[in-house]
């Protein structure tokens, strides 16, 4: 940890000091997050994030609109997990509704969840590709990632922002050429997964830039609140899914992936784990999908009973948590998002300073930061 | 001499890796029928799109130019953004009763505001609307994008209520 003295002594301009401005446009920060860095030559002394670029006022945006309607807003915070945040709202609505949602719902969501999280890995390896400086990844992670994509578009009717939960289930029902389409996704996905190591993984240039760089140690990982792979890189155990498991997960044979390095390359790893996992609980579900009603039946309107509901769900990123106010009317009183890209950007200035400028963009990479997520 | 050998040794690793990483490159360089890539204005003949794709909100007529909408508002209330507006007129209903009758005037559209969440859709109690496979949406005038989906001289379709 960096102490107070230190960061005054650090903020404190000298002769010597090069100011530097990273965005709000630069296409390593993946979105208009701003960063003012502080030069001593080249080693990084000082990072100061700013926010606000890209600040929608989602949570009170929600708090005028009801509780059917507040959800597709969450597809818009990290909208590479889109399907996940929205599983989270419905989830705090039917906590407040006292509701069980039909199993068939539940593996829907499940199997829908793993593959947006294996949609939002894939483009994660192919920015990170381009970011340090590989052409190649990012189109062969696009290429795979658009398999899902069409997936999605069969049976939610959008690509991005699938809107695909409801309080109380799903939309609409799996389309029927789900199983056969994710069938031949996994297939294809498995044969490609070597590529993946075979490009980046292995690649001399890649291990140089990233092992041993931007050391966060458990300790900090903790402190920052920093969840997801990112934490997990680092050894903390926080995978939301096997220590608060929801819809469904308690049923579901999968490891939680673990390093111990804490360096960008132990993040990395994670990541290109996690994958494995992901492709391992959709292979147990996709055969096993039981009948059923996908949606439970809820009034046109609905109003909570008073009190303060809290759900949280693992997204690619981290953590994500949903917590609602009811004051017993049909919209919330109070929303509030626990997002996991502000935690882990606040571990940036920690990752960073010490190191040379040109290890800036591996460390943002392996963090894998969602700008609109920061500022909701 | 030790230090020597671990040198060339991970000189020689390293090009190995790069080598590895490059040849898959090559690889495709040269196999252009595994790229799944599509031009896009070039394939509009043979783009196919799911049933389920959300382009835009559309009021479905039929022959007779009569339409399913009611005006009951549960789509306008249903949507988030302020998206529709039903605006209504009185009309005698000649052939049974012979007393004025709600119906709508103008289903106005503003596309410029739809973020194609499908709620109205779901929460229309007689399918009236859906959503068309539409998606070119760019126009150069923000006004055209304000639409009016029922036709000129349409009514409501009998039976519906």
């Amino acid at each position: 940890m960096i102490n107070k003295e230190e960061i005054e002594n650090l903020t404190q301009a000298h002769e010597e000091d090069f100011i530097l401005n990273v965005g709000p446009q630069h296409p390593s920060t993946h979105g208009v997050l701003r960063l003012k860095i502080k030069l001593q030559g080249e080693t990084v002394v000082h990072i100061e994030p700013h926010l606000g670029y890209i600040h929608r006022s989602i949570e009170k945006m929600c708090e005028a609109s009801s509780y059917r309607n507040f959800i597709y807003l969450t597809s818009r915070m990290d909208y590479l997990s889109a399907h996940i945040n929205n599983q989270a709202c419905a989830m705090a609505v039917e906590k407040g509704l006292q509701l069980e949602i039909p199993k068939r719902a539940k593996v829907i969501r499940i199997l829908m969840s793993e593959l947006t999280r294996l949609a939002s890995h894939q483009l994660w390896w192919a920015a990170t590709g381009l970011d340090l400086g590989a052409t190649t990844p990012f189109f062969v992670g696009f290429r795979d990632r658009e398999v899902i994509m069409d997936i999605f578009d069969e049976t939610c009717g959008s690509r991005l922002t699938m809107d695909y939960n409801v309080p109380g289930g799903t939309m609409f029902d799996l389309h029927p050429n789900f199983q056969k389409n994710v069938h031949a996704f996994l297939k294809g996905f498995k044969k490609n997964l070597p590529e993946y190591h075979q490009l980046l993984s292995g690649n001399i240039i890649f291990q140089n830039r990233t092992k041993g760089v931007g050391y966060l140690s458990p300790e900090d990982a903790v402190s920052f609140g920093c969840s997801g792979p990112t934490a997990r890189g680092s050894g903390v155990s926080c995978d939301i899914r096997k220590w608060h498991p929801y819809d469904g997960y308690e049923e579901v044979q999968f490891n939680e992936v673990l390093e111990t390095a804490g360096d960008c390359y132990a993040r990395y790893c994670v990541r290109m784990k996690e994958m494995e996992e992901s492709v391992k609980i959709i292979e147990q579900l996709i055969d096993n999908i039981p009948e059923g009603d996908f949606q439970d039946k809820t009034k046109a309107v609905l109003k909570l009973p008073k009190g303060e509901f809290y759900s949280r769900v693992e997204t690619a990123r981290g953590e994500l948590g949903v917590y609602l106010v009811s004051d017993g009317t049909s919209k919330p009183y109070r929303m509030k998002f626990r997002s996991p890209n502000f935690s882990n950007l606040s571990a940036l200035r920690q990752i960073a300073v010490g190191g040379k400028i040109g290890d800036l963009v591996a460390n943002m990479a392996m963090l894998d930061l969602v700008i609109p997520d920061i500022d909701r | 001499m030790k230090f020597l050998i671990e040198y060339i040794g991970t000189v020689l690793k390293s090009i190995s890796s790069l080598w590895s990483g490059m040849r898959l490159t090559g690889y495709y360089f040269t196999h252009p029928k595994e790229i799944h890539t599509q031009q896009y204005p070039d394939n509009r003949a043979t783009l196919t799109l799911g049933e389920r794709f959300r382009g835009e909100v559309v009021l479905t007529h039929d022959e007779n130019n009569e339409h399913k909408c009611t005006g009951c508002t549960s789509c306008e209330l249903a949507c988030p953004n302020g998206t529709i507006k039903i605006v209504y007129k009185n009309v005698v209903d000649e052939e049974e009763t012979g007393k004025k009758k709600k119906a709508i005037d103008e289903f106005v559209y503003h596309l410029g505001m739809c973020t194609f969440c499908n709620l109205c859709i779901i929460a229309c109690p007689t399918d009236a609307i859906k959503m068309s496979h539409d998606f070119e949406h760019s126009t150069f005038d923000r006004k055209s994008l304000t639409k009016i989906l029922n036709k000129p001289g349409s009514k409501l379709m009998k039976g519906v209520e």
